[in-house]
């Protein structure tokens, strides 16, 4: 029994969330974004018919997983529920959180709606929040032009610090723009610096006392800061979901006890 | 509680409002401030439903409507 | 709190342990709503700023077509009245836009039917032979593809062009207040529409109502609306209810007229069940609902009809193939297979008969409609060919045909309304039971599914052949 099995991120997608991986060179790349944004539209542009829809493990929320090949690597994408937040109000958000915070994907793409931008931006800043890896696709953008509204793209990568496309899923464009982008990130060769939100000082205060105690059981799995405000805040489905998912547990191999990974 | 704040249900359809409260506690709180219900938000009620609830509010750019009983919990002031 | 930890019983966890149960100790201490929302409002100011900075904004056009749109399709007096109308000119559409296909399929498998009726002399197949597989299996097949597929794939389209036209919640928007004073949660509006393309698609759609109680309401009333597959069956009936009222020329409007008010019968019976069930075995609190308003979309029209009824096609042959072929043979078989002087099929409908009879149905109509349980689009074939002897199908596509068949076997006004009735209310097809096993894991709520909408029937039908017998 190798030590390094029970960090080894592969076995978490598999066990808790579904996702085999063929080889090393598959990447996984998670869609989140408000409903009614058009996540299904990108996500059925960029996948195609290589897609698949089940059911998350032991839930009754649907999964929709696809693939698609871009450059030297092949890309696995994974539909996570539309939500609002991610603050666990319901179990798609939990699922959407569980799966962005402990699946670790190597780039989440979130997708908004031009239209109504403010409101989206609630979740986005949540994703930016948890994790860097992370492109934003601002869709719809025809619509919003015949509303009259503008989004200045450039600024918004500006303030944001994370890289953002400009969509129009349903006819294609600007597809191209976030495969390459989501590519950069994912394997590295483009950083981002996403903005953090600062809260009051009450509220940092009490965020670094409850992270130093994240360090004990987190070896580099959890991303304290967030883990500790979604405790702050009252999220209980948060320590179910440490104790799920970040722990060290015994069943984190297989059944055999050998990695099916061949580490 | 301040007599210029009413209940969101009481304003009447064209007119804007501010929230300055929300009066749910739980669950139902949480899914109020998703939607961008903070106090200081600018609310447009757009309009009724035939049979008279709910109601459409537009609500940081999205058209979202609420029934009675959440349109109570919300106190809002009025702006004209 | 939600959750129990688990003491995972090894040294190298206890620490783990320790620092979870701390952390529970704060999460106790610490939760108040004040914090949340400091959080949450942290978040929306970044955002409101960012968006300052980033969005600007011109009234443009597209903000008043959408709220012109809304003014005319949500308002007072116009709001109700064009979802009737729109539902009126749906059906309308189908009936009108298969009457073509259907007669061309009609005429091509006859055709076919002829050259292999040739063949099977030329090779002097034995008469029994010839009955499965022709009269039996070929006619059946042929029957459902002609009669059914056309305007399920009419159908089909038409309701996803107003899915993502964004009309969908608009309907729930109208209908809320009533589905609120049934005890049901406002997305069943929603369900309950997706039930008319496939009830076990509206089941899948139950998904979005996340409190347990209101999903199950809203799975077991899903299929008091008529999905997809019943619709034919409907049109088919209510022509030939109105053929003797109605001048030929009006058939087409008065036949989607009388679906439209059955449809909204079974919206109301729906509505009082919900309410029923709320009351009763699914007590609780109401959860609360938002509804999101998205802007209207210009369907993609192309991508529509294609995909729709490329994909409607292949399915309802897929299933034409899978479930009405054999039944087309079992028919044959229980009609031909003699027991004591008397077919299988005679039989049982004799079994059936006196019960049938209470409920202005005949035995045969109960048959059909159980030997219909894997697919409610073969329940009439089933019957017609339980009325042609031998189990034969019935020479394609005559509405009159089919009037005189069912005249002769004893059919009255009454008949034809409680078979259209027992349509409506009756225990879901396999798939949408299987569907609901799947979605709610409990045996007991999957049976109460197919219990209850048939029980509702048998009630309905029972009040209504009574209050006829009586009155006239």
């Amino acid at each position: 029994m190798n030590l390094t099995c029970k960090t080894c991120p592969k076995i978490a997608l598999n066990q808790n969330f579904n996702i085999k991986l063929e080889d090393d060179n598959e990447l996984v790349i998670a869609l989140a974004g408000n409903p009614n944004v058009g996540k299904s539209t990108v996500f059925n542009a960029l996948t195609g018919l290589n897609q698949h829809t089940g059911n998350w493990p032991g839930k009754t929320v649907s999964n929709a997983r696809g693939n698609y090949n871009y450059k030297d690597k092949k890309f696995i994408l994974v539909d996570l529920p539309g939500t609002y937040s991610l603050l666990a109000n319901s179990v798609e958000e939990q699922v959407a959180r569980d799966f962005i915070c402990f699946g670790k994907p190597d780039t989440t793409i979130v997708v908004t709606d031009a239209t109504c931008l403010e409101r989206n931006l609630n979740i986005v800043l949540q994703i930016m929040e948890l994790t860097d890896k992370i492109v934003l696709c601002v869709n719809l953008m025809d619509e919003a032009k015949r509303k009259g509204i503008l989004v200045d793209i450039k600024k918004l990568e500006e303030e944001l610090g994370i890289p953002v496309v400009a969509t129009i899923a349903r006819k294609g464009k600007g597809l191209n723009e976030l495969m390459n982008k989501t590519y950069n990130i994912a394997i590295g060769i483009e950083t981002t610096s996403p903005k953090q939100i600062e809260y009051p000082k009450i509220i940092e205060d009490k965020i670094d006392k409850i992270s130093e105690k994240l360090q004990g059981i987190s070896k580099n799995r959890l991303n304290t800061r967030w883990v500790a405000l979604r405790l702050l805040e009252g999220d209980a489905t948060m320590l179910e979901s440490i104790n799920k998912f970040a722990l060290d547990r015994e069943d984190a191999y297989n059944e055999g006890g050998t990695c099916i990974y061949g580490y | 509680m301040n007599k210029n704040h009413l209940p969101l249900f009481e304003v009447n359809v064209g007119s804007e409002a501010k929230v300055s409260e929300l009066l749910s506690m739980g669950l139902s709180r949480r899914r109020m401030l998703d939607l961008g219900l903070i106090p200081g938000t600018i609310i447009n009620v757009i309009r009724k439903s035939p049979l008279g609830d709910p109601v459409a509010y537009n609500i940081r750019g999205a058209l979202i409507a609420l029934r009675k009983e959440e349109a109570k919990q919300i106190l809002v002031s009025k702006i004209n | 709190m939600r959750g129990e930890l688990v003491y995972m019983g090894t040294s190298e966890n206890k620490n783990e342990y320790d620092i979870m149960e701390s952390l529970k100790d704060t999460l106790d201490r610490e939760k108040n709503e004040q914090l949340k929302d400091i959080v949450v409002g942290s978040i929306y100011a970044e955002a409101e700023k960012i968006t300052r900075d980033v969005v600007t904004k011109n009234s443009g056009k597209k903000v008043d077509l959408d709220k012109k749109l809304d003014d005319i399709l949500t308002s007072k007096y116009t709001g109700f009245p064009i979802m009737f109308l729109l539902l009126g000119i749906i059906f309308w559409i189908t009936i009108v836009g298969s009457n073509l296909p259907s007669e061309m399929l009609s005429n091509l498998f006859f055709g076919i039917e002829e050259h292999l009726t040739d063949w099977f002399m030329y090779m002097n197949t034995p008469q029994w032979l010839y009955g499965i597989l022709i009269l039996g299996i070929y006619r059946t097949l042929a029957w459902v593809i002609s009669v059914m597929l056309p305007p399920m794939a009419i159908f089909f389209p038409l309701f996803t062009f107003l899915e993502d036209l964004g009309y969908l919640p608009r309907v729930a928007f109208n209908l809320d207040k009533l589905f609120k004073k049934a005890g049901a949660h406002g997305k069943q509006s929603l369900t309950m529409s997706m039930g008319f393309g496939c009830n076990a698609a509206g089941i899948i759609a139950c998904r979005i109502i996340e409190s347990p109680r209101e999903r199950l309401i809203a799975m077991i009333t899903n299929n008091f609306v008529p999905c997809n597959g019943r619709f034919p069956t409907l049109i088919a009936l209510s022509t030939i209810f109105l053929s003797g009222l109605v001048a030929a020329q009006f058939s087409n409007l008065a036949a989607s007229l009388l679906v439209s008010v059955l449809v909204l019968f079974s919206i109301i019976v729906t509505l009082a069940i919900s309410w029923l069930l709320s009351k009763t075995w699914l007590k609780g609190v109401p959860s609360s609902f938002t509804l999101e308003l998205p802007p209207y979309r210009k369907p993609q029209l192309g991508r529509i009809l294609y995909t729709s009824i490329i994909d409607r096609t292949i399915f309802v042959l897929g299933r034409a193939i899978a479930i009405a072929a054999p039944a087309g043979i079992i028919i044959w078989f229980l009609a031909n297979i003699n027991i004591g002087g008397n077919s299988i099929l005679n039989h049982s409908a004799a079994f059936l008969q006196p019960f049938a009879n209470l409920i202005g149905l005949d035995g045969f109509i109960l048959m059909a409609f159980i030997l219909g349980f894997p697919a409610n689009e073969i329940v009439l074939p089933i019957l017609i060919m339980s009325y042609m002897a031998e189990g034969a199908m019935l020479e394609l596509d005559s509405i009159q045909a089919m009037k005189e068949l069912f005249v002769d076997n004893g059919w009255t006004w009454l008949t034809t309304l409680n078979f259209m009735l027992f349509t409506l209310f009756h225990f879901p097809c396999g798939t949408t039971l299987w569907t609901i096993k799947k979605e709610c894991g409990s045996n007991k709520w999957t049976l109460l599914s197919a219990i209850i909408p048939t029980v509702a029937g048998v009630i309905i039908l029972f009040i209504i052949t009574q209050l006829a017998r009586f009155l006239i």
